[in-house]
């Protein structure tokens, strides 16, 4: 079990939480609420060992288009990358505007 | 082709599997529409603490969906479990959640406010990394079922794909009543664990016509230990749940009926070999009643 933490710039506050996933087998869950700064901030805790290079990558795309500074929280039972960025998405888009 | 087959192509295409969905989304399609409010959600981050020590990541419910809402505009609690996280299993939190929605269920309905209860199990019983913490609590909810269905049934569903086994298929059969899919499975052990104690020759779990022909929901409605045999389907079981409470509350409940069951148990001859049609037989649906 590893964690990680990332922090990104934002360009605007978000308003709400969203809840999406599962802690299985090849999933996840994310938690994504408002950050307490301008920031956006990621705590990543996955069951696999040595992918840290990996999930900044992943991340670094998400946060390509994503502005909001929020909180988010991600637990991961061993996710692809793929399903990673479909999970955050999914948040974003529960999100809404 | 007939329309009211349930094998209807149409049918089949129309209906939201109540299997796929999650046990959020599952809460959410029991309780009447607008009427969920979840209690100690996943922001509340009321976790296992046991998990991380044992370098497994833990989810922010700990696999249990507890909700408040309405069923006909009747108040009610669902809680379901979360069968893909950790095979539903029953933790410290897990465990102390249903105990405690449960309790509070039953002091308001000693109070007179009746409060419909339905747990959603997808279970494979206790969770092994917290041993005795999560069995002491299925404990309790074993207690708190018995005593809340004084007042008011106590309703469960299993539809799988986990299915419900150990300490918690105690719990589904202490349930006033059981509602079932055809895929869904209930029994003590696992298939896994009987091949693995007592060798392959005697259960080959791989061998999945067996497994259902002996444990799965079809079965377990025909020799009587399920009352609600549905499809998979989302608005069906919904509905199944409704139909539960509208019944009486049974005069014995299936787990005081300790004559009819030791008789049942002394129609079984040990040294013959006994499958899943025989069993069905023996054990007709009502036919002891």
């Amino acid at each position: 079990m590893e964690r990680i933490e990332l922090d990104y710039p934002a360009r605007h506050a978000v308003s709400g939480r969203v809840h999406v996933g599962v802690v299985g087998s090849g999933d996840l869950e994310v938690l994504l609420e408002p950050s307490p700064d301008r920031r956006a901030h990621v705590l990543v805790t996955t069951s696999v060992d040595g992918f840290g290079p990996v999930w900044k990558c992943v991340l670094d795309r998400f946060f390509e288009r994503f502005e909001g500074a929020a909180s988010i929280e991600i637990n991961d039972f061993g996710a692809t990358p793929g399903t990673v960025m479909l999970r955050l998405e999914q948040a974003a888009e529960a999100l809404g505007p | 082709m007939n329309g009211a087959s349930p094998y209807d192509h149409r049918r089949f295409l129309e209906r939201s599997s109540f299997i796929e969905m999650a046990a959020r989304e599952r809460a959410r399609a029991i309780l009447d529409a607008g009427s969920f409010r979840e209690l100690l959600g996943p922001f509340d981050r009321i976790k296992s603490p046991w998990l991380p020590l044992q370098d497994i990541v833990a989810q922010a419910d700990d696999g249990v969906v507890l909700a408040r809402g309405t069923l006909d505009g009747q108040p009610a609690l669902v809680a379901a479990i979360e069968g893909a996280y950790q095979g539903g299993s029953i933790g410290e939190v897990s465990g102390s959640k249903i105990a405690a929605a449960l309790e509070f269920a039953l002091r308001d309905c000693e109070q007179g406010r009746r409060i419909l209860p339905v747990l959603l199990l997808e279970t494979g019983g206790v969770r092994l990394q917290e041993a005795n913490l999560g069995l002491a609590v299925i404990a309790e909810i074993h207690a708190a079922i018995i005593a809340l269905r004084r007042h008011v049934p106590v309703v469960g569903v299993i539809a799988g794909p986990v299915g419900c086994f150990g300490g918690m298929s105690m719990a589904a059969a202490l349930c006033s009543r059981l509602i079932v899919t055809r895929q869904a499975r209930l029994g003590m052990n696992g298939p896994e664990v009987i091949e693995q104690e007592a060798g392959i020759a005697e259960l080959d779990a791989s061998d999945r016509p067996l497994i259902w022909s002996l444990i799965g929901g079809e079965q377990r409605f025909a020799v009587g230990l399920a009352d609600d045999l549905q499809e998979d389907d989302a608005t069906a079981i919904a509905a199944a749940v409704r139909d539960a409470f509208a019944h009486a509350l049974p005069p014995l409940e299936r787990s005081a009926q300790v004559e009819r069951f030791i008789a049942r148990l002394a129609a079984i001859d040990p040294q013959q070999p006994l499958d899943g049609a025989t069993l069905r037989g023996l054990w007709h649906r009502g036919a002891d009643l």
